[in-house]
């Protein structure tokens, strides 16, 4: 069953082209990979997909959830899926939390506002059960506790509870581990696996990481200047790149071969 | 902690530091342990890596290192010659025998100067005409266009931008070159290109290379020693290809096995369906 399907997505500011033609679908419980270097266009495409693009930019083509079009969806149609059918993780934990509210009150509001629980107290003990899941120490007290109380590790633990707090059907993950270290980086993709495989969740993943794409996602898309050069199975990619630019990529990441 | 190697020659290591320590006070009873009882040795012409996580105590050795700051005990020596609590004054030959490249060159460089004026101020104010020439030279040491002197940061990408540092780091001629996360900034591609660079340029001027790193691939790229660091403390230590081959320490082998790579994980494709 497809779960996202983009066509022909290109994103232009002014006259400015910004991203091209861009056209990949992903299934249920589907894990893929879009790999590129800074200004390849990935966050831009992973901010269409979301209705976020910041002002200024405009997209054409389609980008359909289900039966849903996203492009040129109202935002009251677009709030209603947010968090809901689609959710997001993003890089820098600390911006994307709320300095000012404790943790397990910004788990507890994506089920408040889409009423996925009937009432307050059911919405925190549910954010307490995540926060067991996504293996924080002290679920309770930890609910309790604000941002700056944690570590960059155990605040993208929380990001990831408030994203499957209402077991959406697509997950983006945008460089969810690029701040955070090796020890730690390779316990949040394993519950980034576990969580998408339990709930049958299609995964967007970006990264400029090839080894993190290798370990996590099963397809992959090869982003360069706005547009997707290569695609197909991540063995098939990269170990046997058709594209130039794919093969550069690969050399420069190997150290290990160099 | 493995028993330290002996420097190739008898001769005197270039840095020594021995017994390290540095607290952080915190308030009258609460106080930070950054490093604790850190003693290595690097010998002329080595690439001596420093791999940690955050938090381990990199960034406050390379600081020690460097004479920026004061340790709470134990000593720093740059040539036989103390330099932990010395002041300033005494410090003028270690600012120009021991440079630094830190990570974000956005953040170290001054957006209001232009590169040719970032690249010549540690050279001091007199001889300009000397130094024109020698801006001329580093800029081509770091593969820049000539004409880049003109120019602001702001003009250059991050890596063009990290060799920016890096002949800013090269101008006062030093023996002894620190990077501190040189590349974590930059993209795979440009990473390659620099660390390629940094190699490059030790070999041809003859330093000395303290590579600071939390990343255990980029450091066995670079580097021929290596020391791990965990809380404030070295917990393994020696050649490069040892410690990758037969990690003796667990948080080593720990650090290891949580590394990403690229062959383990294609290599777990292989195997897949």
């Amino acid at each position: 069953m497809t779960v996202l399907r983009v066509d022909e997505l290109s994103v232009s500011a002014g006259g400015q082209s910004l991203v091209r033609d861009v056209s990949f679908q992903i299934g249920a419980g589907e894990r893929v990979g879009l790999i590129g270097e800074s200004g390849s266009g990935k966050t831009l495409t992973a901010s269409s997909v979301l209705g976020l693009l910041p002002d200024g930019l405009h997209a054409t083509g389609s980008v359909r959830l289900g039966e849903q079009e996203l492009l040129g969806a109202s935002e009251r149609t677009l709030s209603r899926l947010r968090g809901m059918e689609i959710s997001m993780v993003f890089q820098e934990p600390m911006t994307a939390l709320n300095p000012s509210m404790r943790v397990g009150s910004q788990v507890a509001e994506p089920m408040l506002l889409h009423g996925t629980r009937p009432d307050r107290r059911a919405a925190r003990s549910a954010a307490v059960e995540l926060f067991d899941s996504v293996r924080l120490p002290d679920p309770e007290g930890t609910a309790r506790a604000y941002p700056h109380q944690l570590s960059g590790g155990q605040r993208q633990r929380v990001l990831l509870a408030i994203a499957l707090a209402n077991d959406p059907a697509l997950l983006i993950c945008d460089e969810p581990t690029t701040a955070l270290d090796v020890t730690v980086q390779a316990q949040i993709l394993a519950l980034i696996l576990a969580a998408t495989r339990e709930r049958d969740t299609a995964l967007l993943f970006i990264t400029h990481d090839l080894a993190v794409v290798a370990s996590v996602c099963e397809r992959v898309l090869v982003m360069l200047d706005g547009e997707i050069i290569e695609s197909g199975g991540t063995r098939e990619v990269l170990s046997s790149p058709r594209h130039e630019y794919t093969g550069k990529l690969l050399a420069a990441s190997d150290l290990e071969a160099r | 902690m493995t028993a330290p190697s002996e420097p190739p020659a008898a001769t005197q290591p270039l840095i020594e530091a021995r017994d390290l320590e540095r607290r952080y006070t915190r308030s009258r009873r609460r106080s930070v342990h950054a490093l604790r009882g850190v003693s290595f040795e690097i010998a002329a012409g080595q690439r001596f890596g420093i791999v940690g996580e955050s938090g381990s105590g990199k960034s406050t050795l390379v600081r020690l290192l460097a004479a920026l700051d004061t340790p709470t005990a134990g000593s720093v020596s740059f040539r036989g010659n103390r330099i932990d609590g010395v002041a300033e004054r005494g410090l003028r030959f270690l600012r120009s025998e021991l440079q630094i490249v830190f990570q974000d060159p956005m953040g170290s460089l001054d957006p209001r100067m232009r590169v040719r004026d970032i690249i010549r101020e540690p050279l001091g104010r007199t001889r300009r005409a000397e130094h024109t020439e020698r801006v001329a030279e580093l800029l081509e040491a770091v593969e820049l266009p000539a004409d880049s002197g003109q120019r602001y940061p702001h003009q250059f990408s991050g890596g063009q931008r990290q060799r920016i540092s890096i002949a800013r780091a090269l101008a006062p001629r030093p023996s002894v070159l620190i990077a501190d996360e040189p590349v974590s900034a930059l993209d795979v591609s440009v990473r390659a290109q620099i660390l390629d660079l940094l190699l490059d340029l030790v070999e041809r001027l003859g330093l000395t290379l303290v590579f600071v790193s939390h990343d255990l691939n980029v450091v066995r790229y670079v580097c021929d020693e290596v020391a791990v660091m965990r809380h404030g403390e070295i917990v393994e230590r020696g050649p490069i290809d040892r410690v990758y081959a037969e990690p003796a320490h667990p948080y080593t082998q720990q650090l290891l096995a949580a590394a990403p790579s690229l062959r383990a994980a294609l290599a777990r494709l292989e195997e897949g369906p």
